[in-house]
C-alpha cells in the first residue's frame, strides 16, 4: 500500500489516469481490490510502463478492436507466444485502450505464477487471472471479459522454430463459452513470437527451479512489432452432444485464428 | 444466564439438588470433568417448550458450546432475547471463564449425558473447537472429531431439532491454485495440503454425514472467513493486535475478514432461519494481507519466502508471534470464499466495514 502511494503520484500521468478510472470496475471493493485481486491503483501504476512498451517499444497495431462490446460477458481467444506472458499484456491494454467501449479484460494466467514472489500478486493486481475454470465461470457470471490462451505453456513455450504453429487447444475455454451462452473473439497475435525467441527448453534446469519451462533465450523481450487482429464474435450453441461436437467447435476457433494470424504476418513489413 | 418467565418450584427445588451434587462432584472431580461454575439461580426446565418450532417466539432452550469464546458471549446475549440458554465449555482454565458458562465438561466424558437429561435443548449451537495453536494433534482430534460425534449421538438421542455448527474456511486449504470466490461445493483440500488441520475436515465430514442420514437434526454448517474484532484470539486476530507482525517477503494474498458482532448475527439468522445445509460465510469485500496490517497500524516484518523450508524455519523461530508453520500457506496463497449463497439465503449483510473492523486494532496500538 505504501509502495503503491509512492509510485503512483511519482509515475502516473493524467491520461493513464484518466484511462484506468473510466473503466468500468464493477466488484472493486472499498478496499480497492476485486476477489480475483485487482487494484486500479496498482493497474494505473503498471499501464504507465505497458503504455510506453505498447506505444512505443513494440509499436502495436490493434486492428478489429469494434468487435469487443463495451459491456456483457466475452472470451478473447488467442494464439499464445513469447515466453513472457507478454501477448496477454497487449491484448488486454489495446481492450482498455480503445477510444470507446474500453474495458478491463481479465487475462487467464499459468498456476505457477502465484508461487512467485511478486509476481503472482503483481500479476492478480493488474488483472490477471489463475486460468481455473471455476474461476473463468464466477467471472462470466460477473459479467467480465476474459483474455485465454487454451495453448496454456505449449504455446507460450514452444521454441522459435515452432513459430506461429497453433498446439493443441484444451477445451475448456468452449465449454465454458457455451455453458454460459458467451461469445468468443478470436484474436491473432503476430510478433511475439520474435519478442523473445527461444530456442531449446532446458527441462532439467525448468524441473530443478519448479517451473513450467526454461527456455535458452534473450534476457530481455526484443522490441519486434507486434500486430493484434481480432475478429468477428463467435457464438456456439451449448447443445454439443458429445466431446467429438466440442473438438469441431474448438478448430473452427483456430481456424478463425490462423486466418487472423495469417493477415498479421502479411501487414508486417519487418520483423522489428 | 438461563432464564424462564414462569415460577416452577419442583424444577428449582431439583436445580438445588443438583446443585449442591453438583458443589459435591466439583470437590472431588478432576476440573475438566466439574458441572455448573455458575450456580444457577434460575430454574432450568426439564420437559421441553421448544416444540413449537425454530423462530416463532416461543422460548426454547439452546445448547451453546464454546461458550467461554467471544464469538459465544456475542451469540449468547442475542440469544438470551429469545431463548434459554445453557453455555458448555471444555477449553481453559475454569477461573478465567466468563459468565455465559454453565457447565465445564468434557464432551468424551459421561456427565456430559447429563447435560442433555437435565435440560431439554431444542437446539445447539456448536462453536466449541480448540483452534490449530491450542493443542496437540491429537488432542484436537479427540475433541474436535470425537467429541462432536458424541454430542450430534446426544442430539439425536434427545430430540434436538436444530443443529449451528462452526467450522472454518480453512477446510479449502491454501494453494496457488486456488480459484477465487470458492463456494461450498469445492473439495475441501485441506486433508491433502496441510494434515495438521485434519480434525476441520473431519468435523465437517462429520456434519456433512448427519446433515444427509438424520435430516431431522436440520444441521446448518457455517465456514467463516477470518473473524476478528474485540475479544477475538485466533490466529490472525492475535497478529493483527501486535506491534509488529511478520509477513512473507513478496507474498500479500488477498484476506477476507467478518467482524464478531456480525458473525454472530450470521449464527444467529442461521439458527432462527432453518435452512439446513452447508454456507460460506464471508462479506464481498477484500484487502490485501500487507495493507490490512497497515490499516491495523502494524509494522510488518519481512520474513524469507524462499525457499519454503526457509520460511517455514522463521516461522517456526518467531514462535507465539506468528502463524503455526503448517497455517503459513494462508499468509501466502489467497483463499476468498463466496459467501453469496448465504447472504441470499438468509439475507444477511455485514454491517461492519473493513475499515471500521481494521481500525480497531490501530486504536487499541
Amino acid at each position: 500500500m505504501r509502495t503503491r502511494q509512492f509510485l503512483k503520484p511519482r509515475t502516473v500521468g493524467r491520461d493513464v489516469d484518466r484511462l484506468v478510472d473510466a473503466l468500468p470496475k464493477h466488484n472493486i471493493g472499498t478496499q480497492g481490490y476485486d476477489p480475483w485481486g485487482l487494484n486500479p491503483d496498482t493497474a494505473k501504476i503498471t499501464f504507465t510502463a505497458v503504455r510506453w512498451l505498447y506505444q512505443n517499444y513494440f509499436r502495436v497495431q490493434a486492428q478489429g478492436l469494434e468487435h469487443i462490446p463495451g459491456q456483457g460477458r466475452l472470451l478473447i481467444v488467442g494464439n499464445h507466444s513469447g515466453q513472457l506472458p507478454m501477448d496477454g499484456v497487449m491484448v488486454s491494454f489495446a481492450v482498455a485502450n480503445k477510444s470507446e467501449n474500453a474495458r478491463l479484460p481479465r487475462s487467464m494466467i499459468e498456476r505457477w505464477f502465484p508461487s512467485v514472489p511478486f509476481l503472482g500478486n503483481w500479476m492478480n493486481s493488474v488483472g490477471g487471472v489463475i486460468g481455473d475454470p471455476k474461476n473463468c465461470a464466477k467471472m462470466l457470471d460477473r459479467e467480465e471479459a476474459i483474455v485465454v490462451f487454451p495453448e496454456g505453456i505449449r504455446g507460450s513455450g514452444k521454441p522459435y522454430r515452432l513459430r506461429y504453429q497453433l498446439q493443441r487447444f484444451g477445451h475448456g475455454f468452449m465449454h465454458l463459452a457455451m455453458e454460459h451462452n458467451t461469445p468468443i473473439v478470436p484474436v491473432g497475435v503476430v510478433g511475439c513470437e520474435e519478442t523473445m525467441p527461444s530456442l531449446v527448453n532446458v527441462k532439467p534446469l525448468a524441473r530443478m527451479l519448479g517451473m513450467p519451462y526454461f527456455p535458452l533465450a534473450p534476457l530481455v523481450p526484443l522490441p519486434a512489432r507486434v500486430f493484434l487482429n481480432f475478429g468477428k464474435p463467435m457464438h456456439f450453441a451449448n447443445d454439443a452432444r458429445n466431446e467429438r461436437d466440442v473438438e469441431w467447435r474448438v478448430e473452427e476457433v483456430k481456424d478463425a485464428i490462423r486466418d487472423l494470424i495469417d493477415a498479421g504476418i502479411a501487414q508486417r513489413k519487418s520483423i522489428f | 444466564m438461563s432464564q424462564s418467565n414462569e415460577p416452577r418450584p419442583e424444577a428449582e427445588s431439583e436445580q438445588q439438588d443438583s446443585g449442591a451434587e453438583q458443589a459435591a462432584s466439583r470437590k472431588s472431580a478432576p476440573r475438566r470433568k466439574t458441572p455448573a461454575r455458575r450456580q444457577t439461580d434460575s430454574a432450568p426446565t426439564k420437559t421441553k417448550q421448544a416444540a413449537s418450532g425454530i423462530g416463532s417466539g416461543t422460548r426454547g432452550k439452546v445448547l451453546v458450546t464454546g461458550a467461554a469464546g467471544a464469538l459465544a458471549q456475542h451469540v449468547i446475549a442475542l440469544l438470551k432475547e429469545n431463548y434459554d440458554v445453557v453455555g458448555v465449555e471444555f477449553r481453559g482454565l475454569q477461573a478465567d471463564y466468563p459468565d455465559t458458562v454453565d457447565y465445564v465438561v468434557d464432551f468424551n466424558q459421561w456427565p456430559f449425558e447429563d447435560v442433555f437429561r437435565e435440560h431439554g435443548f431444542m437446539g445447539i449451537i456448536h462453536l466449541g473447537r480448540i483452534r490449530f495453536t491450542q493443542s496437540t494433534r491429537n488432542r484436537r482430534y479427540s475433541a474436535n472429531v470425537v467429541g462432536t460425534a458424541r454430542l450430534l449421538r446426544l442430539a439425536l438421542k434427545y430430540g434436538v431439532e436444530k443443529v449451528v455448527a462452526l467450522s472454518t474456511f480453512h477446510v479449502y486449504g491454501a494453494d496457488a491454485r486456488n480459484p477465487s470466490l470458492i463456494d461450498e461445493e469445492y473439495p475441501m483440500r485441506a486433508a491433502n495440503l496441510m494434515p495438521e488441520v485434519v480434525d476441520a475436515v473431519e468435523l465437517e465430514n462429520l456434519f456433512n454425514i448427519h446433515l444427509y442420514k438424520n435430516p431431522e437434526l436440520n444441521i446448518t454448517i457455517l465456514r467463516p472467513c477470518n473473524i476478528a474484532g474485540p475479544g477475538i484470539n485466533n490466529e490472525i486476530s492475535r497478529m493483527l493486535a501486535q506491534p509488529v507482525v511478520p509477513c512473507l517477503f513478496g507474498f500479500s494474498p488477498l484476506m477476507q475478514f467478518i467482524h464478531v458482532e456480525d458473525m454472530a448475527e450470521a449464527v444467529m439468522r442461521s439458527f432462527e432461519r432453518n435452512h439446513p445445509g452447508v454456507y460460506n460465510v464471508a462479506p464481498d469485500d477484500y484487502v490485501a494481507y500487507q495493507d490490512a496490517l497497515q490499516l491495523a497500524g502494524c509494522r510488518r516484518l519481512f520474513l524469507p519466502s524462499v525457499p519454503p523450508a526457509l520460511a517455514r524455519r522463521s516461522v517456526r523461530a518467531l514462535g507465539r508471534y506468528a502463524p503455526p508453520d503448517y497455517l503459513i500457506d494462508f499468509f501466502k496463497y489467497a483463499v476468498i470464499i463466496d459467501g453469496g449463497l448465504f447472504a441470499r439465503t438468509f439475507d444477511f449483510t455485514p454491517q461492519h466495514s473493513l475499515a471500521n473492523l481494521l481500525g480497531h486494532y490501530r486504536a487499541h496500538k
